[in-house]
């Protein structure tokens, strides 16, 4: 342990440098897959022909091995080959497609009386979207945006093996060297960072879902 | 008033759902929509607000034509109550009720005073308005969706089965609660039920609709059990049809007799003194009536206790002096001396009436209504009587 204490000392500015790149390369395609996710996640709720191909197409981006897709990318966006973007695209996909079987499926799970009662009132269709089907597929789609979160992260390292820079590179030095220090450096940052991620995100969930605590109170 | 001006709802399948349906809703008054499942009532109570578009034929909202209105505009004018409350579960109580007024573009704090007024008016107290929806009984749940409905005081009420999901007694305090709350707000309520009961307990006029969505009549209550239609509208009216009629006769004057009662408390031989057949009616300080005392089947050693509560039999019900024939009978039927109670509104003691003295009431009554039916035809129908047509059970 005081070795890897030396090394995170003796490589604190190298280390610091990765953190930042892998920060921003958990939180934001785990934030912009979700933004994605809605619409075509309402898509295959609102047309129910639409629901098995859209699934189906989401699982079938998932199975692509992350290698490739880092690989490939540079081809279809024009992106230097090293350009960090490329993994931040390749994570934003694999959440996009985790996510929309979980749009979809909260949506679902809204009650039909409670959709009706919504109709009845009055909202609009889109007003029932985003103040009552939303609100209410929060928990299903928060417990789904926590696996998504946490699987993102253990999938950033996998970019060190295209050149692409952060945390993951200390697991690469650790066997070049043949030693553990940096290894467990980075494994202790890696768990760090996922762990804080999913209390965010569950804190968000919580702040969303007074409604939920109340009624486990009971 | 909403009118159904030859209404049809034909779905892709070739299912026909409401056939041809004309009918209509008067203003201010209870109309309910009755038939087994597959009757079309739910999809008929659905096309007024336009959940569910009509395949041809026109519904008129005080002539003017629904479907000339933008559904969520004509939605937020008629308020809506379905059968488990469908209430929303992420928002409180009170935010529940307020959605209307909010959706009506009124600002929060004046929807939520609003909301909270009519939390009262449907008799919920206002601890609830800060609780979610699940942490409700189902009655009470449903109380708060007819305050849901009420919010925005649109003018028209529509009401899906909203009482059938919680239990008996229940149901009967809902049902009385909102004819107390319909008489002090006059609404234009359609309501959909398959219980012919609550239709023939809540309805001004009552629809009843056979499957394939045709009206089989259309008809005030006691005129439903009096006269039912066809054989199908009998069959579903059902049997005691006669004895149901009965509570839609007022009871008028009843010879009562001034029978004498003991209060709680007094020496149960004080009872035994004033006894009929064995039975005395024990009555409290204000002399509303408690139950009924058996001195009989007492030994000796008890009639220098006092009367409490646990001795008495309460197997009979009440009869408001202002009520029913077949709640006087009822009380006559239902009491354990045999001597139906008959009280006055406020709940004290008038007087005690036998069975007899009820069935001969009914017997004048009755023979009046032939002999008015008679004198209506003219004579001519002599040998028809008014309760044979259409036979059934």
């Amino acid at each position: 342990m005081g070795d890897a204490w030396n090394y995170f000392f003796d490589h604190r500015a190298e280390i610091q440098d990765w953190t930042g790149t892998t920060l921003w390369l958990a939180v934001l395609p785990v934030a912009i897959g979700l933004v994605l996710s809605l619409p075509v996640g309402w898509l295959a709720y609102r047309y129910r022909w639409s629901y098995p191909p859209i699934i189906s197409g989401a699982g079938l981006l998932y199975t692509i091995p992350s290698l490739v897709l880092f690989v490939s990318l540079p081809g279809l966006l024009g992106t230097k080959i090293l350009d960090p973007i490329n993994v931040a695209v390749a994570l934003t996909v694999y959440t996009f497609a985790l996510l929309v079987r979980i749009v979809a499926d909260g949506l679902l799970s809204v009650a039909p009386a409670t959709l009706d009662a919504a109709a009845a009132m009055g909202y609009t269709t889109f007003q029932r979207l985003v103040k009552v089907q939303l609100p209410i597929a929060v928990p299903v789609i928060g417990a789904g945006l926590r696996v998504a979160a946490v699987s993102n992260v253990s999938l950033i390292s996998v970019a060190s093996a295209i050149g692409v820079t952060q945390l993951g590179n200390l697991f690469v030095e650790g066997f070049r060297q043949g030693r553990t220090p940096p290894t467990i450096v980075g494994l202790v940052l890696f768990i760090v960072i996922a762990v804080v991620f999913d209390a965010a995100i569950l804190l968000g969930i919580r702040l969303l879902t007074p409604w939920r605590r109340a009624v486990a109170a009971r | 008033m909403i009118r159904f001006e030859s209404v049809t709802k034909r779905y892709p399948d070739g299912t026909v759902a409401v056939d041809e349906l004309t009918l209509e809703a008067p203003s201010r008054e209870i109309t309910v929509l009755v038939g087994p499942s597959g009757c079309g009532k739910t999809t008929s109570l659905r096309m007024i607000n336009r959940m569910i578009e009509p395949t041809s034929g026109r519904i008129m909202l005080d002539d003017r034509d629904t479907a000339a209105v933008k559904p969520s505009d004509l939605r937020r004018g008629m308020g809506y109550v379905i059968q488990h409350a469908g209430l929303f579960p992420h928002r409180t109580i009170l935010d529940n009720v307020a959605t209307v007024p909010l959706l009506l573009g009124q600002d929060k704090k004046q929807a939520r005073a609003r909301a909270a007024e009519l939390l009262e008016r449907v008799g919920l107290d206002p601890a609830f308005a800060k609780r979610y929806p699940a942490q409700l009984s189902g009655g009470q749940q449903q109380r708060v969706g007819v305050a849901r409905a009420l919010a925005a005081d649109p003018p028209v009420m529509l009401m899906d089965e909203p009482f059938s999901a919680v239990d008996p007694v229940v149901r009967e305090q809902l049902q009385d609660e909102f004819l107390r709350l319909q008489h002090d707000l006059g609404k234009t309520i359609v309501f959909v039920t398959h219980d012919i009961d609550e239709a023939i307990k809540l309805g001004d006029k009552v629809a009843v609709l056979r499957v394939g969505g045709k009206l089989a009549q259309f008809a005030p209550p006691a005129e439903l059990l009096s006269r039912p239609a066809d054989p199908f509208v009998a069959g579903f009216v059902g049997r005691d049809r006669g004895y149901r009629a009965l509570g839609f006769a007022e009871a008028g004057q009843l010879p009562l007799n001034d029978e004498k009662t003991v209060p709680l408390g007094d020496k149960v031989r004080a009872a035994k003194d004033i006894a009929q057949d064995d039975w005395t009616l024990v009555v409290d300080a204000d002399t509303k009536p408690q139950g009924w005392l058996a001195v009989g089947r007492l030994p000796d050693r008890a009639l220098d206790a006092e009367i409490t509560p646990d001795l008495l039999n309460l197997g009979g019900t009440l009869a408001s002096e202002s009520g029913t024939l077949r709640a006087a009978l009822d009380a006559a039927l239902s009491s354990p001396s045999g001597r139906g109670v008959i009280v006055h509104d406020d709940g004290r003691y008038a007087g005690t009436v036998t069975a007899s003295r009820v069935l001969a009431r009914i017997e004048e009554r009755a023979a009046k209504v032939r002999a008015d039916a008679v004198h209506a035809a003219g004579g001519e129908h002599r040998d028809v009587a008014p309760d044979g047509i259409g036979g059934g059970r």
